[in-house]
């Protein structure tokens, strides 16, 4: 199609222009006739027992209009929020389903946990009110280190999961992998923390709910990824309204990164309380609160080992992890460190046994869930740690080490020991591509020139793998999923011969009014400013599953283009019909129908017309009208595979380290627009390096207490840490797809920690430091160099 | 925030009769600091006394060896001022390194030196270059100012009218900024004026204070090399999540002698 702005143009962003100039809607933006707002009251305690609440002299404040607790939502038989997703533990149970109160009845489990909702005439009102709560608090000794949350003595989180054990999960067979790991030359053994991390989208957390008592409907804005998902649990689960008189709508969300899939209290609230207040609400977080209450990344504490042969092949791999859930069972949260976590412990290779044990615990700490990535970050971290480590201690280069390992390219469909297949890829030549760019025969020299300056310089690689455009759900399903994973999408063309195309997924950052607008235009002609996306609001849209798991376009662009090949067809017939042919011999292309070996035809938008005013019409087998939907189900995951390079400058006396040049060769299958994959990669990039150089999310071990609690003390990386990226693209497309397409979303954040702890471990090693946990502030490598020291000179 | 009540004075005299005949009222220059503070209902004024309508607060000028700078001056217009440029470039410099630009272009000399945050600049520069903090009252000396965490010498209801800055001969600021924050973690000012050297730390302790033995030894000898064994006790400095007081107090050696070399450039 046209090479403009069709499939593979850097088509600039349609949505860009109302974001840029400060006209996009989001939820706070909403202006409601008669509006209260919503403040919530939040536990100042990692664990207490609440005694009593008071909220006489609150409910007397000036604007007050109401005020709920705990007891309210009891009374009124609100169920619980819930977990989605059922893991089986190595026995086969059921994971420990401890209750997840809207608000806190009797007791606090986090600091930030809900303990009422004052609705009043304004913010401020409600805010003056909740200084006026007076809770009795019984504080009680508070479980927050994750290291220790299983062990003996520690506090305990929920009655109904003992010694704060969620589930002990495993895949693999041990014993299998313990007989290679004692065949084996070499193993190479390594502990690490995956530190926990806080979302920080740019828009804060925000809902808005009316009610309107004529017809019992109620209407809930929402910064939501997946508002039909939102709806479903809503009704189905939480709060009992019936699924058709609740509608739910996204609008402009600015950013998720997955904080923003799951159904919080909040908005739960917000919907819940409309009915009573009899009067719309509205609430949108504090920044403070986006800290604390957010679902929160990560946090892992790993015990790895890789088992080799002489020559370095690797024979098996052993992963023992306790992954944090923190005080509740957020949404997906159990599918994280597991399904999402341990069944891509294969990476980019032929590992051939594998064997991971994952413990899911429960600490006095804000809920943890999936956080861009999801599991797959924290499993790429684990491997390509262990290999650059493995490969020095065996003294192979780095680069050689994975390449002996890589699944070779003829071995596709590829069934990896840990239940995925992976459909296509191709490994050496994007290495050989990322090497060639980073100039890595150059590194040595490079170093050396570092040294003169007294800068340590090292480089570290990364290749990983990832499965997302989650998800066929027949496999989903049979893991313990509570939903489906396919995608929807309804094309509507209007009789002028514009067209509107609805889709399930939800954009809150990614482009899809682009994107998905270049694939209408490269399938059927229209011109770009003829289509419209439209996405976000369960009364307009059909049926979807929002956006997550980088699954957009691999899963809601198939749908698309599936609903776009019913157009045709049906086209077809029209066409045929007009220029009295046979359907058979009907061609479309270019946005032109014609009869093949002739040179008649008909363009679509006369074919629209003909649709929808249909007075010359093949009415006896087609329907007037252009209204086509389909849903789309993959067949498989898709795996985007990648390589990252990057080369680092550490200065030994402060500790302070400068990323100088970074790497990305990715494998994303067909780009249908390579600006905004470049974009989703920058940022994703972005986020993998907060995580391994400035960002962690630091509780008070005894008190519970946040100490990370704002930008003042949470490191969010800025434009000005980072070098100009070098990007790359190989192309081995999806075979399952119509498209081609693998997703793009994450790749950048799953990657880039582990190619940053390797350049760090690489500029350390010759002084000595044997390892450094993430983040690599300026504090802890500073004191690692310290360390070394010492250890040397004893 | 609460409820206080807004006013914008256009002298020093109307300025400070507002802030005597209200005792719970609260001086606001550039609000960086108050107003953060206010948000987080940490602070409950009776009265707000925004100092942005007094003209005469405003402003750098030379006079005979010093450059004085208004209490409402602006980091951005210290960063940009050719005067401060030509006659203590190093100040300059400071100014243009605190914060983003929209802090710098709405925080204040005055504000920033009235605050004494452990972590803010400006302290290091007005206690190196042996300044005089003028006020609507008084003068008062660098050394006799900065007394602990936020707290000065200025009584209530005293403001900070300018701060006047002697030439230096030679003079740097070497910040290491808080990863998080992107305030002083550690931050050296280094100078050699007519009254000597004098080498101020800030973001490392409680306030402000000056390097006795790096003082005397650049007197000597101003160059890196005569610092360069000058241990920093890790007693009482700052410790938090992202520096221990062992790793300030080796950062402030660190600090000193890049600021060394830098005012020998
Ligand atoms: C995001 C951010 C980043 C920052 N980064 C840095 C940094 O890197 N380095 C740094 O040094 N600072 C930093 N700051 C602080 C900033 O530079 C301001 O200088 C500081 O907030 C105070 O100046 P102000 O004019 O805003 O004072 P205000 O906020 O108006 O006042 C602060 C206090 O001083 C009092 N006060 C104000 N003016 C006077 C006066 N003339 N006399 C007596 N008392 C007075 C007020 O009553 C109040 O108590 C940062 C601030 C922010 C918000």
């Amino acid at each position: 199609m046209t090479a403009a702005t069709g499939i593979g143009a850097r088509v600039l962003r349609t949505e860009d222009k109302r974001f840029l100039t400060g006209t996009g809607r989001y939820v706070d933006d909403l202006p409601l006739a008669r509006a209260t707002y919503a403040y919530f009251l939040r536990s100042p305690h990692a664990h207490a027992k609440i005694k009593s609440i008071d909220i006489s002299a609150a409910a007397k404040m000036p604007g007050v209009v109401n005020i709920f607790t705990g007891k309210d939502l009891v009374d009124a038989k609100v169920g619980g929020l819930i977990c989605g997703w059922t893991v089986k533990d190595k026995h086969g149970e059921p994971h420990k389903a401890p209750a997840h109160p809207v608000m806190a009845v009797d007791t606090v489990r986090y600091v930030g946990d809900t303990v009422a909702m004052i609705v009043a005439n304004s913010h401020d009102e409600a805010k003056d009110a909740a200084e006026a709560i007076k809770v009795d608090y019984d504080v009680k000794p508070a479980t927050i280190d994750l290291a220790t949350a299983l062990g003996k003595g520690a506090a305990e989180v929920h009655p109904e999961a003992p010694g704060n054990l969620i589930y002990d999960w495993e895949i693999g067979v041990k014993a299998d992998v313990d007989a290679a790991f004692a065949t084996a030359a070499h193993v190479t053994k390594l502990d690490l923390v995956n530190n926990r991390l806080i979302p920080n989208a740019m828009e804060p957390r925000a809902a808005a709910a009316d009610y309107d008592k004529g017809t019992g409907n109620y209407t809930l804005w929402s910064t939501s990824q997946n508002p039909h998902v939102l709806r479903l649990i809503l009704s189905a689960f939480v709060l009992g309204i019936p699924e058709h008189k609740l509608r739910v709508i996204a609008p402009d969300v600015g950013g998720g990164f997955g904080s923003k899939i799951f159904c919080y209290a909040d908005e739960t609230m917000v919907c819940w309380a409309a009915s009573r207040v009899g009067r719309p609400i509205k609430w949108t977080a504090e920044r403070s609160e986006s800290f604390q209450t957010d679902c929160h990344g990560r946090d892992h504490v790993t015990h790895a080992e890789l088992a080799l042969d002489k020559d370095g092949k690797f024979l098996a791999l052993k992963v023992e992890t306790i992954a944090n859930m923190g005080a509740y069972l957020s949404t997906f949260s159990t599918a994280v460190p597991t399904y999402l976590y341990a069944t891509l412990l294969a990476g980019q290779y032929t590992t051939p046994l594998i064997y991971a044990n994952v413990k899911a615990a429960l600490t006095h700490t804000a809920p943890v869930d999936a956080y861009r990535g999801a599991g797959r970050p924290e499993a790429t971290f684990v491997i390509e740690s262990i290999v650059s480590k493995a490969a020095a201690e065996m003294k192979i280069d780095a680069a050689e080490l994975r390449r002996k390992n890589f699944i070779p390219s003829t071995a596709f469909p590829y069934q990896t020991p840990v239940a995925l297949q992976y459909d296509s890829g191709n490994y050496p030549p994007i290495i050989d591509e990322a090497m060639k760019i980073a100039d890595y025969k150059g590194f040595e020299a490079r170093r050396a020139e570092a040294k003169s300056r007294g800068k340590l310089r090292g480089i570290g690689f990364s290749s990983y793998i990832e499965a997302c455009g989650l998800a066929p759900s027949q496999v989903v399903g049979s893991l313990g999923a509570g939903v489906g994973q396919w995608e929807s999408a309804q094309i509507k063309f209007n009789p002028t011969g514009n067209v509107q195309v609805l889709t399930g997924a939800h954009s809150h950052g990614q482009g899809h009014e682009t994107t998905f607008a270049q694939l209408i235009h490269d399938k059927l002609g229209v011109p770009m400013d003829q289509i419209e996306i439209i996405h976000g609001d369960t009364a307009t849209t059909p049926f979807g599953m929002g956006s997550y798991g980088s699954r957009s376009l691999a899963v809601g662009g198939s749908a698309i283009m599936k609903a776009a090949d019913k157009v045709i067809a049906k086209g077809k017939k029209i066409a045929a019909h007009l220029m009295e042919a046979s359907v058979a011999d009907v061609e479309f292309e270019n946005g032109v129908f014609k009869v093949a070996g002739t040179d008649k035809n008909v363009p679509l938008g006369q074919v629209i017309f003909a649709a929808y005013v249909p007075h010359n019409y093949p009415h006896a087998d087609t329907e007037p009208g252009m209204d086509e939907n389909a849903f789309y189900d993959p067949a498989n995951f898709v795996y985007p595979a990648g390589t990252q390079i990057c080369e680092l400058e550490i200065d030994p006396e402060t500790g302070t380290t400068e990323i100088v040049a970074f790497t990305a060769i990715d494998d994303f299958g067909n780009i249908i627009n390579p600006m905004i994959v470049e974009g989703q990669v920058h940022g994703g990039i972005v986020q993998g390096v907060g995580q391994a150089l400035f960002e962690a999310a630091v509780y008070d071990n005894s008190t519970g207490q946040l100490i990370s609690g704002s930008f003042m003390d949470y490191t969010m990386p800025r434009a000005d840490n980072f070098p100009s990226f070098k990007l790359g693209y190989k192309v081995t497309p999806c075979p399952h797809n119509p498209l081609g397409v693998k997703g793009c979303g994450e790749a950048g954040a799953i990657a880039s920690p582990a190619a940053v702890m390797n350049a760090v471990h690489n500029a350390l090693a010759p002084v000595g430091v044997k390892h450094v946990e993430m983040p690599a502030t300026p504090l802890n490598v500073w004191q690692s160099i310290q360390g070394a020291q010492r250890q040397a000179a004893e | 925030m609460y409820d206080f009540a807004y006013h914008r004075p256009k002298s020093v005299a109307d300025a400070i009769g507002l802030l005597k005949s209200k005792p719970e009222a609260r001086a606001m220059s550039g609000g960086m600091t108050l107003i953060p503070t206010l948000k987080q209902r940490l602070a409950r004024p009776s009265d707000v006394v925004d100092l942005g309508g007094v003209k005469e607060l405003a402003g750098i000028k030379v006079e005979g060896n010093n450059v004085v700078v208004g209490g409402m001056t602006r980091h951005a217009d210290v960063a940009s001022s050719a005067e401060v440029k030509a006659a203590i470039p190093a100040l300059a410099y400071l100014a243009g390194h605190i914060g983003d630009p929209q802090v710098r272009n709405r925080g204040t000399m005055g504000g920033s030196v009235a605050n004494n945050d452990p972590a803010a600049d400006y302290p290091g520069a007005v206690l190196a270059l042996n300044a005089t903090v003028s006020t609507n009252t008084r003068k008062i000396a660098a050394d006799d100012f900065f007394k602990g965490l936020f707290e000065t010498a200025l009584g209530e209801g005293e403001l900070i009218t300018g701060i006047s800055f002697p030439k230096a001969e030679k003079a740097a600021y070497v910040k290491f900024p808080n990863p998080a924050s992107r305030y002083a973690m550690v931050g050296v000012f280094v100078a050699k004026t007519a009254s000597g050297v004098r080498v101020a730390v800030t973001g490392a302790g409680a306030t402000v204070f000056r390097v006795k033995a790096m003082e005397e030894a650049l007197a000597k000898n101003f160059s890196s090399a005569a610092i360069k064994d000058i241990k920093i006790p890790a007693d009482g400095l700052n410790s938090d999540i992202h520096g221990s007081a062992e790793y300030r107090a080796h950062l402030v050696g660190v600090m000193a002698r890049r600021a060394v070399d830098a005012a020998n450039k």
